[in-house]
């Protein structure tokens, strides 16, 4: 290590810590020194600090979750670099972005250049923690929105992050909600003020650059009273050797009359058909139905990742508000995923649906596991869940661990699954009439994921097709 | 109808074949020319139904011996699919029922495949959805089918006449319908075999797997094979099929048995 370096790191935090960086990665490991130096870095006040040295002083007595159906090599959390950050440049248009940058985003496939326009969509580009360019700022800003990095919103609307972070996830929730309240580097930020209906959908692209820097984004949407949002995320990833963690943390707040819609499709490197290398993705996301009719939807498209430990919820406390779990789960190769939600109701007349399909083809272990929790006071609450499961070939593996919880007796629980084979029969059939197999398999899986995939915006919808076909490339025939 | 100048589609020549090890096959020939309309007749178990799906390239078959020539080619080393896009339909006695995807979708990529594999142009849904809805008249099915999951929930003649519209559209030179007659009703058969009927030009051939004659009325052969044992045992023409209405197959093995042991 530089001894500039070791300077910076052994820092005591200032307030109003400024410098010039031209591109600066953190020494691996994680410490108290650590923490103080991405605060001090992103020029935090000083009970942002105070929430992740919490956090992390929590985390240090946590112990990773032995429950999940998922098996890896325990991590080394002091082989992990937690900062690092491309030159801190602001940019006014897309125009300034580096050409590099926007050509790997071609490579992945997000022609955001053009889509950007095209679909209406702002974008909030993550690149390796910081954020580079936003988009279409000045026209959310005319209605009031705030669209814009957590580090930014940090900044300039530092009582607004100060009233909801960590009130959906507490920072020691759970291990790995706890490891990214010490040390998220960035993410989104969404405010939509009383009675807004956001006038496009907001989208995020996420991508992991530098090797073994694990990331750890923030994001939190604020919906007030009567207002609105369809927020988008997408992630894609390169291909590495070594396994990299992802735990990012989502907080989604509506209050009274508000809708929250958040859809993701998420492409990390899921390693090579071996098993070899892939992202770890352990994510806690969460949405709180705070105010009283409001609804909270959240669709997922998973395909990418070694593993992934994911359970989108909804806590229903406003009284008829509703919570959505539309969830794909796709497998394949030797990719381990433990996914699906929690529904908790606790205001009254709250409603719940739950649909899960899971997918899983070569060696791979797709899991759903749900919660469905009726809490005393959630007079006529209902669900309604549906899992199915798919199986593709005979060496992968489809489970289901539905948990209901009911202490209230006018409640109405419906549980429904299913499990089927893409069988040697259907694919002769389609065979006969000239379709191969891949066609074939592509076009049962889209048939099978339907209802999840009518959730998606358009655009989102068309690019989880093609998705899916791609990954099961080769896992047939 | 025989044509004298039709020329030959299917040249099958001592075709042997297994399945879970145990011989089904035991040395097929069998000639189909253009214009021309085969019935394959026997008992339960005489290997009919493997015959088809072998020509179809079923998985399930293990080829022992023998060959297939189909418009001059090795069928035999032709994935399904190519034999499928090559010109071979397959109605199947049991068609497979494949749930959420939609029939018009089912159809319309089956059709636009084999549109670009001839280098003619795919249908967009609009343009399909006329075409297919003229197809469907031939059938007098109702236009609901083309929503409806692929064979799900399908009553034993949907599921036929289905297959016969899949025929329709796809335009085969050599249609294998096996047991296209079972499960329907007088009616039901009346109009799938109609709509054959007017399926079959000079140009190419049906074939049809069938246990009872009954279907013959509607779609005339011009020549009749019996199978049994995994061989055909007596070919002959429309008339045989009447024939075996009356006497049933036994005498026909018997005779076959009789004119083994003496050249033997």
């Amino acid at each position: 290590m530089s001894t500039a370096l070791q300077n910076l790191v052994n820092q005591p935090y200032q307030h109003g810590f400024v410098t010039e960086i031209e591109s600066d990665v953190a020494p691996k490991g994680l410490n108290e020194d650590i923490i103080r130096m991405i605060s001090a870095k992103k020029q935090e006040p000083e009970w942002l600090l105070e929430f992740r040295l919490k956090a992390y002083r929590h985390w240090l007595k946590m112990e990773a979750p032995q429950w999940p159906n998922v098996t890896y090599p325990q991590i080394d959390f002091q082989d992990i670099i937690y900062y690092s950050a491309p030159k801190p440049k602001k940019l006014a248009s897309m125009d300034e972005v580096d050409p590099e940058l926007l050509r790997t985003f071609e490579k992945l496939g997000v022609p955001m250049h053009e889509r950007a326009k095209l679909a209406g969509v702002a974008v909030d580009v993550i690149f390796d923690s910081v954020s580079v360019a936003t988009t279409y700022k000045a026209k959310l800003a005319e209605v009031g929105i705030i669209f814009c990095s957590i580090s930014e919103a940090v900044r300039e609307h530092p009582e607004l992050v100060r009233n909801y972070l960590g009130t959906v996830v507490p920072s020691g929730d759970n291990y790995y909600a706890a490891l990214n309240s010490a040390v998220f580097t960035d993410g989104s930020f969404c405010f939509i003020p009383k009675g807004v209906k956001c006038p496009m959908d907001l989208s995020t692209y996420f991508r992991i650059n530098t090797e073994s820097s694990g990331q750890f984004e923030r994001t939190l949407i604020i919906a007030e009273e009567g207002a609105s949002v369809s927020y988008l995320e997408g992630c894609t990833a390169p291909k590495f050797d070594t396994n990299q963690l992802h735990a990012a943390v989502v907080e989604l707040i509506a209050l009274e009359r508000a809708d929250i819609k958040y859809s993701t499709v998420q492409n990390w490197y899921a390693g090579d058909e071996k098993g070899v290398g892939g992202i770890y993705n352990f994510v806690t996301k969460r949405g709180l139905c705070k105010g009283v009719n409001s609804r909270i939807s959240w669709t997922q498209v998973e395909t990418g990742s070694a593993i992934t430990w994911k359970y989108p919820s909804c806590v229903l406390l406003g009284d008829n508000s509703v919570g959505e779990f539309y969830s794909v789960a796709l497998t394949n190769n030797y990719q381990q995923a433990d996914t699906g939600t929690k529904m908790v109701h606790i205001g009254r007349n709250t409603r719940s649906t739950i649909v899960s399909k899971g997918i899983s083809a070569g060696h791979s272990n797709n899991s759903y596991r749900g919660l469905v929790r009726i809490t005393p006071k959630a007079d006529g609450a209902r669900n309604y869940s549906q899992c199915d499961s798919m199986l593709v070939g005979d060496q992968c593996g489809a489970n289901t661990f539905p948990y209901i919880q009911v202490h209230n007796h006018s409640a109405k629980v419906e549980h429904e699954a299913s499990t089927s084979k893409i069988g040697e029969d259907q694919l002769f059939y389609f065979a006969q009439r000239g379709i191969g197999a891949e066609a074939a398999v592509s076009m049962i899986i889209n048939g099978f994921c339907k209802d999840v995939f009518q959730q998606l915006p358009m655009e989102f919808a068309v690019e989880a097709t093609k998705l899916l076909g791609l990954k099961l490339e080769g896992s047939v025939g | 109808m025989i044509y004298q100048d039709s020329k030959t589609l299917l040249e099958v020549r001592g075709l042997c074949a297994t399945v879970n090890g145990i011989e089904i096959l035991k040395g097929i020939n069998v000639t189909v020319r253009t214009g021309e309309v085969h019935a394959i007749m026997g008992p339960n178990g005489s290997g009919k139904s493997t015959f088809a799906k072998l020509l179809a390239g079923h998985p399930a078959y293990a080829l022992t011996g023998g060959t297939v020539a189909f418009e001059g080619r090795n069928l035999l080393e032709l994935a399904p699919e190519e034999r499928a896009r090559a010109g071979i339909f397959l109605g199947f006695q049991y068609p497979i029922e494949i749930p959420g995807v939609a029939n018009s979708q089912f159809l319309r990529l089956a059709y636009n495949t084999l549109q670009t594999q001839r280098g003619k142009d795919e249908l967009d849904p609009l343009e399909f959805d006329d075409f297919v809805r003229e197809k469907m008249k031939l059938l007098e099915m109702n236009p609901d089918f083309l929503d409806r999951s692929v064979n799900e929930g399908f009553s034993g003649g949907e599921k036929k006449r289905n297959e016969i519209l899949q025929m329709a559209l796809l335009e085969p030179k050599l249609a294998i319908l096996d047991e296209t007659d079972s499960g329907l009703d007088i009616d039901a058969l009346r109009v799938v075999a109609g709509g054959v009927n007017q399926l079959a030009t000079r140009d190419n051939a049906i074939v049809l797997v069938t246990h009872y004659q009954r279907l013959l009325n509607y779609i005339v052969p011009d020549y009749v094979h019996v199978m049994d044992g995994g061989r055909i045992i007596k070919t002959g023409g429309k008339e045989l099929a009447v024939e075996l209405e009356t006497r049933g197959y036994d005498w026909v093995s018997a005779e076959y048995e009789t004119i083994a042991r003496a050249t033997a």
